[in-house]
């Protein structure tokens, strides 16, 4: 008989956190796969640099928080929040830049409130806004899909960039970078263009941009895998894609020329991941299951408001954060009625 | 039978049962062992009272202890035999306590004392069936143990609507209900008779989960042959699901409603009882038979021939687990109850008790001793328990020892079924952590308690003392006073006295 629990219960069900890191990593393969097809090798190099420098940093920093390394090594946190931030910063991005996002996220955002479980913050997202704050410029350059670059980025390309910030030739980043459609949307839209004719530019596709839309659906397809297999509830990405397709949609009617269709802003940027795989992050997300359909909503509804009033193309990671903080009195307010209660 | 709709719980958990493995034989008899040792403690309340001396010789079925208090129950002679000791010894409870047995040497005769059965249980008024039913040592034998003959007694402030017979039996492994409702249905709708008729209960509904097909078919048969009953009695199948046979989730799934917290099923007309008590019950009052036995259901991964074994009450478990053959090794610990709310014993000598379902050793997808990651909030674990509690809120102000909000977040609404520990994927021994704080918060109300009464003494002390003195002080006040008062009045009658002698010299001087 092996050395079983001395307190009941004496069953255990198989669920682990290290299994359902690693099904959410399983559930971003194929994003990853369409976000290298349309953005080149710089997307692989990213995650592989990220993951690295994430697993050295949370080894240091058990080692100096004097927990064991091991187990929380290999929980699968610090890989899952590694490559989200990797997925989420421009497909060629200077080494340094990972590296302090990754380090930031992990120290900072993690291990400073206490490691695994009580960041009250998503940590991925946390080193996102950083870099966003404070390198503006290394953060808003990003590649046009494939298709349409003059010189598609291969992998020696992207890690000769990544490590050297060189390119081959007369290449520079500068000649082969250009505008997100979220950025093309907001900056064309502010001169007055309307939406359905910026929509007719060859940076768009069917119904979003070019290369975004099939990203943005693949991590939808994942993140329903991860509902399937029961790793996140639907509430959060439903409330979420829910909330911006409808204040969209009443957009849509009421001011055509504001912004774009419901369907480009549930397929643009970081809808989608951000659905599925950063808003129902446990740990620093609601756990009641009202508190969670609240704060998708909040996330769906200040997504929109950013893109379309604030002072940046995309509003995911701000309202993750944003809602973060709301999450205490999230729960506290939506506690389910015990049995029996009055 | 009509099905009618069927109500359901949040949360629980679809358990693979591992129940066939223990359902492949019929009960067998569990040999009379040499010597039995009877826990004068097998039931909630008070401890039974020993009224045999060492020495005495005992017939099966003799009473060998007196209940002592109102939540107490008899204790009898499970055999023939020799009273050989009354004395401590190990009982299988979690802490591992000693606590006073009443040691039998049976003789093998197995001879019956003189039995008083009842035919017609209607001549008997509901006291009397209860009285009966006490003496006859009747506790819940689906494995809390409470005496039977309080639960037989509505009192005088609720009426019983329905008395809900439980046959979920929705632990993995444990089969020892099944089997006794494939195999004695007969007797077991006996005993539902005679209950209904000491609750004055309108309706009867027997909850089968529907694994178990043998026992519904058997059930239906015996209650069609009771044509009276079968218009009052209904046999409900119900999901498998754990932990539908909590009486509280039972109760929703059957009727819809929820017992109020912090309230009992009486107080919206439901009794429960668990099928084994009524077929004990009818035993008791038909055939005039005490509870001297039960079915245990052994079993586990390690059990070579698992099965239910009708066991005298005292019989060491250890003959049992010989005669069933297991891998275990001697003092290896076993599982007494099922894998979800039993508790581990070690301890070869340990006796079977009224409340001993089921000796398990060894189960599949065994919890491992293992160093818990922290809580990732996941929410597995609300989503699972069946009385809509947080517990990773509850688990948070567990830890942290911050027990008024446990109770805030409803900490004594949890029925420790495990639920929440099974799909916690860090692996935290959560139900650990709600029992602690639990006893925490009972023994900070016990403290609180004493040191009230310790204060309300104080206090009554400084004013008795406070009064004491102010007596005295009104006693000294009235004494001077008094005093004072007799002085002025002995100074006036001086005075007086003077007075009158002047006068008198004055009168003497006038005449």
């Amino acid at each position: 008989m092996s050395i079983f629990r001395l307190s009941p219960p004496y069953l255990a069900g198989a669920n682990h956190v290290t299994l359902q890191m690693m099904q959410v990593l399983l559930a971003l393969v194929p994003a990853v796969v369409a976000m290298v097809y349309f953005f080149g090798y710089g997307v692989l190099v990213n995650i592989t640099l990220a993951v690295a420098v994430a697993l050295a940093t949370e080894a240091l920093m058990l080692r100096i928080r004097e927990r064991p390394v091991k187990p929380f090594l290999s929980d699968g946190s610090a890989v899952v929040t590694a490559v989200l931030l990797a997925l989420a910063i421009p497909p060629l991005s200077p080494w340094w830049l990972t590296t302090v996002g990754v380090v930031f996220a992990i120290v900072f955002a993690k291990h400073l409130y206490g490691g695994l479980g009580y960041n009250p913050f998503n940590p991925a997202m946390v080193g996102y806004v950083l870099l966003l704050l404070s390198f503006p410029v290394e953060m808003t350059t990003w590649l046009p899909v494939a298709s349409m670059s003059q010189q598609p980025v291969d992998l020696l390309m992207a890690i000769s960039y990544v490590f050297t910030g060189q390119l081959p030739g007369a290449l520079t980043l500068d000649t082969l970078s250009g505008a997100t459609p979220l950025d093309a949307m907001k900056t064309q839209i502010s001169q007055f263009r309307p939406p359905e004719v910026i929509m007719n530019q060859p940076l768009f596709g069917m119904f979003s941009g070019k290369g975004w839309e099939w990203v943005n659906f693949w991590f939808l397809l994942g993140g329903i895998y991860l509902i399937y297999k029961r790793v996140i509830s639907w509430h959060v990405p439903v409330a979420m894609i829910g909330t911006l397709f409808v204040i969209s949609g009443i957009f849509q009617l009421i001011a055509p020329d504001l912004t774009g269709t419901p369907m480009f802003h549930l397929f643009s940027g970081a809808t989608m991941i951000g659905a599925f795989f950063i808003a129902t992050d446990p740990v620093s997300g609601s756990t009641t299951l009202k508190g969670r359909l609240i704060f998708g909503a909040g996330v769906g509804l200040l997504t929109f408001v950013i893109r379309v009033w604030g002072g940046y193309p995309d509003g995911v990671a701000f309202a993750v954060i944003l809602m973060n903080m709301l999450v205490p009195l999230i729960d506290y307010y939506t506690q389910p009625r015990v049995y029996g209660a009055r | 039978m009509t099905q009618q709709q069927l109500g359901s719980f949040p949360g629980g958990l679809k358990l693979p049962g591992h129940k066939k493995r223990s359902t492949q034989m019929p009960i067998r008899r569990m040999p009379i062992s040499k010597r039995l040792i009877l826990p004068l403690q097998q039931h909630i309340g008070e401890a039974a009272v020993p009224i045999v001396e060492v020495g005495e010789k005992v017939l099966k079925g003799q009473r060998v202890a007196r209940a002592e208090g109102h939540v107490s129950v008899c204790l009898h002679a499970p055999t023939s035999g020799v009273i050989r000791a009354i004395a401590d010894h190990q009982v299988p409870h979690p802490s591992g306590l000693t606590a006073p047995c009443i040691m039998i040497e049976t003789d093998g005769e197995d001879r019956w004392i003189e039995r008083d059965p009842v035919l017609d249980f209607r001549s008997l008024s509901s006291h009397e069936i209860r009285q009966r039913v006490r003496e006859a040592g009747i506790v819940g034998l689906g494995g809390a143990g409470f005496p039977s003959f309080i639960k037989l007694n509505p009192g005088v402030r609720h009426h019983v609507e329905t008395l809900l017979i439980n046959g979920a039996e929705c632990e993995p492994y444990i089969t020892c209900d099944d089997m006794i409702m494939r195999e004695r249905a007969a007797g077991i709708i006996e005993g539902i008779e005679i209950m209904m008729f000491a609750l004055r209960a309108k309706e009867c509904v027997i909850a089968i989960e529907d694994n178990k097909p043998e026992s519904i078919s058997a059930m239906r048969f015996a209650l069609t042959a009771n044509k009276a009953l079968s218009e009052t009695t209904r046999i409900v199948i119900i999901p498998t699901k754990y932990p539908t046979g909590g009486e509280k989730q039972l109760i929703q799934v059957v009727t819809g409603k929820q017992v109020p917290s912090k309230g009992l099923p009486i107080d919206i007309g439901i009794v429960c009882h668990n099928p084994a008590t009524a077929y004990a019950v009818g035993r008791a009052i038909r055939h005039g038979e005490p509870l001297l036995s039960r079915i245990v259901t052994v079993t586990g991964t390690d059990v070579t021939h698992a099965g239910n074994f009708e066991t005298l009450f005292g019989t060491p478990i250890r003959e049992l687990l010989e005669f069933c053959e297991t891998k275990r090794q001697p003092d290896e610990p076993f599982i007494m109850g099922g894998p979800m709310m039993g508790y581990n014993l070690s301890g070869d000598d340990l006796p079977i008790t009224k409340t001993s379902n089921c000796i398990l050793v060894g189960v599949d997808d065994v919890a491992i001793a293992s160093q818990p990651l922290p809580c990732i909030r996941c929410g597995e674990c609300a989503a699972a328990c069946p009385a809509s509690l947080l517990p990773q809120q509850l688990y948070w102000y567990s830890r942290s020892k911050e027990f008024d909000k446990t109770e805030e977040y409803n900490l004594f609404d949890c029925i420790e079924c495990g639920c929440c520990d099974y799909v916690c994927p860090s692996k935290i021994p959560l139900v650990s952590y709600f029992r602690f704080a639990k006893t925490e918060i009972m023994n900070q109300e016990r403290e609180r308690r004493k040191s009230d009464i310790a204060r309300e003494r104080h206090e009554n002390r400084l004013a008795r003392q406070e009064r004491e003195r102010l007596e005295k002080e009104e006693r000294q006040k009235q004494r001077k006073a008094a005093l004072a008062a007799s002085k002025a009045a002995q100074k006036k009658a001086e005075n007086t006295e003077t007075e009158s002698t002047t006068e008198t010299a004055a009168v003497k001087e006038d005449n």
